[in-house]
Order: C-alpha cells, then sequence, then structure tokens
C-alpha cells in the first residue's frame, strides 16, 4: 500500500522473525552430513546416512504409500471438489446452503476430532484399515479445500465467454471443455497443488485411518523420532525439502513466464 | 429380455435432456458426488461419535450399547477438568502469540517492495512445504540437553549447564507458534495489502501523527485478517497432540492426547467420544463468536 520503506526496527524485526523460520531448517540439514551417530555435536562430513537411507526397506515402502495415496486423493478430490466448486458458484439448487455449510465442516473442525470419527466409521462398517482407508480420509479432507481455491479463482470469471460460445453453436459440453476449463485451469491447478502438500504432509488423519503394512513417510519418521535421534531422519529430511524446493522454484518460473 | 435395454436408454435419454436444459438439474449434477461424499465420510462419522460418547464401556474395551452420560461428567473432574483448562490456555496462547509476533511481519510485508514482496512471501510458505513432523524433529534437536540451542548458548559463555528445554511446556509452546505462524501471516497480510494508501493519506492530511493513523484506521481494517488468522490458528492448536507428544514429552498432556490415547490405548472409545465432542464444541463456539463479530471467508483464500 505505501512505496516509503518500512521503518528500520520493522526490518531488523522481520529479518529476526525469518531467521527464527529457518534457523531449524538449516541446523536439519548441516546435520544431515554430521559423522557422529548420535547427531548431538558436529564432527565431521559423512555422506554415509543418505546412502543408509537410500537402503532403507521400511523407507522406501513408506515413500511408495505415500505418493500413491497423495496421487490418488489429489485426483480424486480435485475433480470432485471442482465439480463444487462450478456448482456453488454459477448454479443455484435446493439445500444451497447446506451444502455450503457441509463444505466448511472439514475446515473448521479439529483434525483429530475428524480421525477418530472416521476410525470409528471405517471400523463400524468392518473396512479393514490400510491404504484404501487413508486414501478415502485424505479425499474427504482435500475436497473442500479444492473448492475454496477453485471458487476463489471463478469469483471473477466473466459468463460472456461461455454465452458467445454458445451463441455460436457450442453446446454446454462443448463449452465447458473447451471454454470453460481452459480459462479455470490455473485455479484448479492451484487446487490441486493445496491438495497434494495436504495429502504429504498430513499426519494426524492418516495415524488414525492406517493399518497394519500402510506405514506412511510422516508415520514413519514419527516413529523413528519417537525414541532416537538418528541423522538419517535429517538426510531424509533434506532431501525432502530439496524436492519441494526444486517443484516450487519450477512452479513459480512457470507462473512468472506466464505472466 | 430384449425390454431392459430399452427401459434404459429411455431412462438415460430423460437424464441427459434434463442436464441440458434444465440448471437446477446440472447444478444438483455437479454439487452431488461433493455432498455424498462429504455425508458419508464426515457427517456420518461425527453422527457416529456423538451417539458413542453416551454409550459405556465394555471390561474389555468392547462398545456396550447402554446409556451412560457419565462420560461428560468425567470430563469435569479434578484430572481432566485441569487438563482442558491447560490445553485452553495453550491453545490461547499459541494464537495470542503468533497474533504478536505474526502482526509486524504481516505490515513488513504489506509494505515491502512488490518484488521482494512475493519472494517473502514464498520464502514464509516454504518450510511449511515440507513436512510437519520434520519440523518438529527440527525442533527436537535445536532444543534437546546438549543440542543446538545449548551449544550455541555455551559457546557465547552465555550459559553453562544445558537448558534441558525438550520436554517441557516451553517447548511445546515454541513448536506450536512454529507450526501455525504462517496461518497468522498469511491472512493478516491479505487485509493489510488491502487498506489504501489515500485513507492513511487522509489521516495524515488532518493532522493524526502515524501511530494514531494506525491505531485509528490501519488496526480497525486489518481486523478480518486477524479473525481469519485466529481461527486457522486456534482450531488446529486446541486438538494438536503431535507437538505436545514429541516436544512436551510426559508432562505436556493436552485433550488431543487424552482423545488420542482413549481411542488407541485406553480403548474407552465412549469417553474419547465425550471429550472429542467438548473440544469440536469448544472450537464451535469460538468460531461462532468470531464469525458473528465479522464475517470470514475471504481472508482464508490465500
Amino acid at each position: 500500500m505505501s512505496e516509503k520503506k518500512p521503518a528500520l526496527w520493522l526490518r531488523i524485526y522481520t529479518f529476526f522473525a525469518y531467521l527464527f523460520i529457518y534457523v531449524p531448517i538449516l541446523v536439519l540439514i548441516i546435520f544431515s552430513f554430521n559423522s557422529q551417530k548420535l547427531n548431538l555435536h558436529w564432527q565431521g562430513f559423512t555422506l554415509k546416512w543418505y546412502d543408509v537411507m537410500f537402503h532403507d526397506q521400511q523407507i522406501l515402502l513408506a515413500t511408495r504409500n505415500t505418493l500413491m495415496i497423495a496421487f490418488v486423493s489429489t485426483l480424486v478430490a480435485t475433480i470432485i471438489g471442482t465439480m463444487a466448486a462450478l456448482a456453488m458458484q454459477r448454479y443455484h439448487f435446493p439445500f444451497y446452503n447446506t451444502s455450503e455449510t457441509l463444505m466448511y465442516i472439514p475446515i473448521v473442525i479439529p483434525e483429530v476430532v475428524m480421525g477418530i470419527s472416521l476410525l470409528v466409521f471405517f471400523v463400524l462398517i468392518k473396512f479393514t484399515l490400510g491404504l484404501v482407508t487413508i486414501t478415502l480420509s485424505h479425499i474427504a479432507f482435500n475436497i473442500p479445500f479444492v473448492a475454496l481455491v477453485v471458487r476463489a479463482r471463478l469469483h471473477g470469471y466473466d459468463n460472456a465467454i461461455d454465452e458467445a460460445a454458445m451463441d455460436l453453436g457450442a453446446n454446454e459440453l462443448t463449452t465447458f471443455w473447451r471454454v470453460t476449463l481452459p480459462t479455470i485451469m490455473p485455479g484448479v491447478l492451484s487446487g490441486a497443488m493445496l491438495a497434494l502438500t495436504l495429502s504429504l504432509d498430513d499426519y494426524i488423519i492418516t495415524y488414525f485411518t492406517a493399518g497394519p503394512g500402510s506405514t506412511t513417510l510422516p508415520l514413519r519418521v514419527y516413529s523413528m523420532v519417537r525414541f532416537v535421534v538418528t541423522p538419517e531422519i535429517n538426510a531424509l529430511s533434506t532431501l525432502w525439502v530439496l524436492i519441494v524446493f526444486v517443484i516450487l522454484v519450477i512452479g513459480q518460473v512457470a507462473q512468472s513466464r506466464k505472466a | 429380455m430384449t425390454t431392459v435395454p430399452i427401459n434404459k436408454t429411455v431412462k438415460k435419454f430423460s437424464l441427459v435432456r434434463a442436464l441440458r436444459e434444465n440448471r437446477v438439474a446440472q447444478g444438483l449434477f455437479l454439487i452431488f458426488p461433493a455432498n455424498l461424499y462429504l455425508f458419508l465420510l464426515i457427517v456420518l462419522p461425527l453422527l457416529l461419535v456423538t451417539g458413542l460418547s453416551f454409550l459405556s464401556r465394555g471390561d474389555y474395551g468392547q462398545v456396550l450399547f447402554i446409556f451412560n452420560p457419565a462420560n461428560y461428567a468425567r470430563l469435569f473432574n479434578a484430572l481432566y477438568g485441569k487438563i482442558m483448562l491447560f490445553s485452553l490456555a495453550v491453545g490461547l496462547g499459541t494464537t495470542l502469540l503468533c497474533l504478536l509476533i505474526g502482526y509486524p511481519m504481516a505490515y513488513y510485508l504489506a509494505h515491502a517492495p512488490s518484488r521482494t514482496r512475493s519472494l517473502l512471501l514464498f520464502l514464509i510458505l516454504l518450510p511449511f512445504w515440507t513436512n510437519f513432523i520434520i519440523r518438529i524433529y527440527a525442533w527436537m534437536m535445536i532444543l534437546r540437553s546438549g543440542g543446538f540451542l545449548d551449544s550455541i548458548l555455551q559457546w557465547a559463555h552465555l550459559t553453562t549447564a544445558p537448558l534441558g528445554l525438550l520436554y517441557s511446556p516451553t517447548a511445546v509452546m515454541i513448536g506450536m507458534v512454529y507450526e501455525f505462524l504462517p496461518f497468522m501471516v498469511l491472512p493478516l497480510y491479505t487485509s493489510l495489502e488491502k487498506i489504501e494508501n489515500s485513507l492513511l493519506e487522509a489521516g495524515a492530511d488532518l493532522g493524526a501523527p502515524p501511530w494514531k493513523a494506525f491505531l485509528r484506521i490501519t488496526l480497525p481494517l486489518s481486523v478480518p485478517g486477524m479473525i481469519a488468522g485466529t481461527i486457522l490458528t486456534f482450531i488446529p492448536a486446541m486438538g494438536m497432540f503431535v507437538v505436545s507428544d514429541l516436544l512436551g514429552g510426559a508432562k505436556t498432556i493436552l485433550i488431543g492426547n487424552v482423545i488420542r490415547n482413549q481411542f488407541l490405548t485406553a480403548r474407552d472409545w465412549p469417553f474419547g467420544s465425550a471429550a472429542s465432542m467438548i473440544l469440536m464444541l469448544l472450537t464451535m463456539v469460538f468460531t461462532l463468536y468470531y464469525t458473528r463479530k465479522a464475517g470470514f471467508g475471504e481472508e482464508l483464500l490465500v
């Protein structure tokens, strides 16, 4: 809002706030190269923890599970969420307000409550806990977030371009595929991106809906850090941070190119 | 045999026609999957937990269909009452600290030159795209006895003995604030960024000193951001059990830990359900109170 530079104390304050955010990440990364197993003091540089990690069968399995859950739940939630966003933003139908309230519930209830209620539900209908129940639960908490993001995009949508397409003889379906969807695609993609992140990040709901053999990366890391601290976790975390960083930078660059 | 496919095609055609011509049918068709999904996997499970909270636990951890409102009474006894009050204090404390720490940051972001602004926003989000457990683990490394913080302090000759901050309420608060700070900063930034500069200029022209302009113009106009940030911080902070588990050790028990334990170790599902209902009630009352005071929505969309 203002063009004049913020006050000096504010700049110093913000610098320290960013330090607070980044020191933990930096400590994590630096100590992944520490040769001391206890990882308390710096002993010397090594890459052996990365080697250990790449040969850790449980971590590899957990990575595969995590990616599978994230991929499927993002795909399904993006489709259902985008449909819901279109409905909420462009149509009027019976029980409109009820539908809207329904979309807000997963956002405003504490995750632990959602986790235990899903556990109760799956146990009651005798659905074996595992990858399927985790994926179904991730879809449930992702739908409202996708819908929220896509709706925000639809907010400034000009209906005239749809009407123009139909005046030119396109039917509703063609108009949707050739005009509406390409226009709202950036919104759909950022919705999908959010769903993917939420799924990869989730610990609490996964914890309650997981069964034997369906360990995900967050669950694995949790059980590792619960009792022992080893540089292997640091190596895993560093790799994770690096991959996320590369994906985000590519995303940013692609976006700024388009603009 | 031959009539079946004909019936099917007739039915299909009328459905297609309805979808083509009727906008209400189109809207219902688009919203139906989300409604059905959320009803089955959110509403129904919550209703089951509500029912469960009034039942009894059998001797082997099974659920008995005997009406038992005592689950709720138990939550207000000395032990659990204390845990609930402590959770409320931690939830409110986290929210307040995030607001105090986050407000100047958001203010700075809103006033930074536009080129550095997008970079700074990106930098706030970046660590939070990594995993939640990983971020808490990073704090375990820093706070543990003889860990990074102790090493730094001893190197600077500020302390001689380890502080032993890990497994204390202080560690829990640090972890909570770290975890939820971006949820506060982003909505605050959104509402601060929208404030027109001309309003502040008008204030200055009318003789208001900068501090007064801030108190009378900027602060009131950023209330929607504060509300959205408070909701986004308070709700997850109230239900948190992972931070208290990893950074608080056995000493810090929150209502989230109680719920988790009832479901997975103590196997008293009715009591755990009652605790969940109370937790949900607390956060809902809070959310409703705040959204009544000023609507929220747009600020959530960052």
